[in-house]
């Protein structure tokens, strides 16, 4: 029986995301538990969750004064905005994957998944910046 | 001397009462699965029932206003049932074949009192762990490919980016009725949609031959090296577009959708395709979850709970697989999808809040 040899920027990109996605995961639990044990005190109070889950979106940022893009990072010191962390950790691991496999596609001389992977890195980051605003309903 | 040539009606009555054969048969040869999934299906249905119930008293305590609340349901018991139902829907998922997203928007967002956006947040965020997590062992196997996923997810992605903004900006309602068809649709996919383990690709098209789109994966089961190739590439690269909108709408995940292109439409085998799609969902679910994040429609409380509940379950519906009959668990998840959805339908036509 023969192995399979996967490419090289197929295991540098697997191993990042092995990494990533557990240390992302790790950091969800820790920065959850913190908050449900009241360790920081949340922005919205835990009791008071239920009023606003219901809520849309819109209706829900206006309720509690949070803002959208990226505003969460200067609250981290508050229990429930602390979560964010885990999870754009998470959500951003495939841009790292990404961006540490072009230099060894471009050594290859794979020109064309190059550029694909640099596109591919521009699209992500910018669903990340937060430009991109959706209308509230 | 000649036979009678038999008229279209002959014909038509014909194939009728062979496809009613073949139907019984297939029948008769699932009964106990099919008396088995029916009983589950009916007792998960009932708690579905009873959470509705809550979830609408729950719903009423509360007033719209958050200053006046009178519920008397802790805050925790919410995230609480959420980690019992996610566990259970991430051993269903495994067992039906199915990813974990697909179960969970409907169900969440049908049968608990959270906002349909939160849920799609949640959902999105739960496919993405799912994808994340299986991603490095596929990708290491040489199962997924990451040259067949490369062109697929920039249009997969930048879809999803649009498929996310319209579904925050359409009103619930809306949403509700297209997730509710949407769901039904997968519903008969599983139930027409074929498999084909190697398809017989004779010749790969310009496209993917130009992106050298090709591969060798061993198969475990033989032992065998198997080389493939794709054809149909522009096709299947078009319906990535609408497969993209859909997942970052719904926040679904498109696990259902993604394995048909790549295995039925552009020949990829059947394991290199569900290999691909799943790590694919890693970076398609990535561009839609941004979306939800930046936008505010992410609640840690349904999301972590939802998260660790899915991967668990998946973990001991991994176990479990050795030991059940994925048949009757198949039949469950269509007979879950078939209420949830028609509940989502309901609930955006207002005949069933």
């Amino acid at each position: 029986m023969s192995k399979l040899k996967a490419t090289e920027e197929q295991i540098t990109y697997a191993k990042i995301l092995d990494f990533g996605m557990k240390l992302g995961l790790v950091i969800s639990v820790v920065t959850f538990a913190i908050y449900v044990t009241g360790i920081l005190p949340p922005h919205i109070p835990l009791n008071d969750l239920p009023k606003y889950w219901g809520m849309s979106v819109h209706e829900y940022l206006q309720a509690t004064g949070l803002h959208n893009g990226w505003s969460w990072t200067g609250m981290l010191y508050k229990g429930d905005v602390l979560n964010f962390i885990g999870i754009a950790f998470l959500s951003g691991i495939t841009i790292i994957c990404y961006i540490a496999i072009i230099p060894i596609l471009f050594r290859k001389k794979d020109t064309v998944y190059g550029l694909i992977a640099i596109v591919e890195v521009l699209v992500l980051v910018l669903a990340a910046s937060g430009i991109l605003k959706a209308g509230g309903h | 001397m000649f036979s009678e040539i038999p008229d279209d009606d002959t014909v038509n009555k014909r194939k009728l009462s062979t496809v009613t054969i073949k139907f019984k048969t297939a029948v008769k040869g699932h009964r106990y699965e099919l008396i088995t999934a029916g009983l589950y299906t009916l007792a998960i249905i009932f708690c579905l029932f009873y959470l509705c119930d809550s979830s609408a008293f729950a719903s009423d305590a509360l007033s719209s206003t958050p200053a006046q609340t009178a519920s008397t349901t802790p805050w925790w018991m919410w995230p609480l049932v959420l980690f019992v139902v996610t566990f259970v829907l991430g051993i269903i998922a495994v067992l039906g074949g199915v990813g974990g997203g697909v179960l969970f928007v409907p169900i969440i967002g049908g049968f608990f009192p959270f906002n349909l956006d939160f849920v799609r947040g949640a959902g999105l965020l739960v496919a993405l762990a799912g994808a994340l997590a299986a991603g490095p062992g596929l990708l290491k196997k040489g199962m997924a490919d990451l040259r067949l996923a490369l062109p697929v997810a920039i249009i997969a992605s930048s879809s999803a980016i649009a498929g996310a903004m319209m579904g925050l900006a359409l009103p619930k309602n809306v949403i509700n009725i297209a997730l509710g068809s949407t769901i039904l649709g997968i519903v008969v996919i599983m139930l027409l949609a074929k498999k084909s383990e190697y398809p017989e690709v004779k010749q790969a098209d310009k496209l993917s031959t130009a992106l050298r789109i090709t591969g060798i994966y061993n198969e475990p089961s033989t032992g065998e090296d198997i080389n493939w190739k794709i054809h149909r590439t522009p096709q299947g690269l078009a319906l990535f577009i609408i497969i993209g909108i859909m997942a970052g709408m719904f926040g679904l995940g498109a696990g259902w959708a993604n394995v048909p292109v790549l295995n039925l439409l552009m020949g990829a085998p059947l394991k290199v395709s569900v290999a691909t799609s799943k790590f694919l969902l890693s970076i398609t679910d990535t561009s839609a979850a941004w979306i939800y994040i930046n936008n505010g429609a992410v609640l840690p409380t349904l999301v972590i709970p939802s998260i660790i509940g899915i991967m668990l379950g998946s973990i001991v519906g991994v176990r479990l697989l050795a030991k059940t009959k994925p048949a009757a668990i198949r039949y469950i998840v269509i007979g879950v999808l078939l209420f949830s959805g028609t509940r989502s339908l309901l609930k955006g036509l207002g005949i069933w809040n």
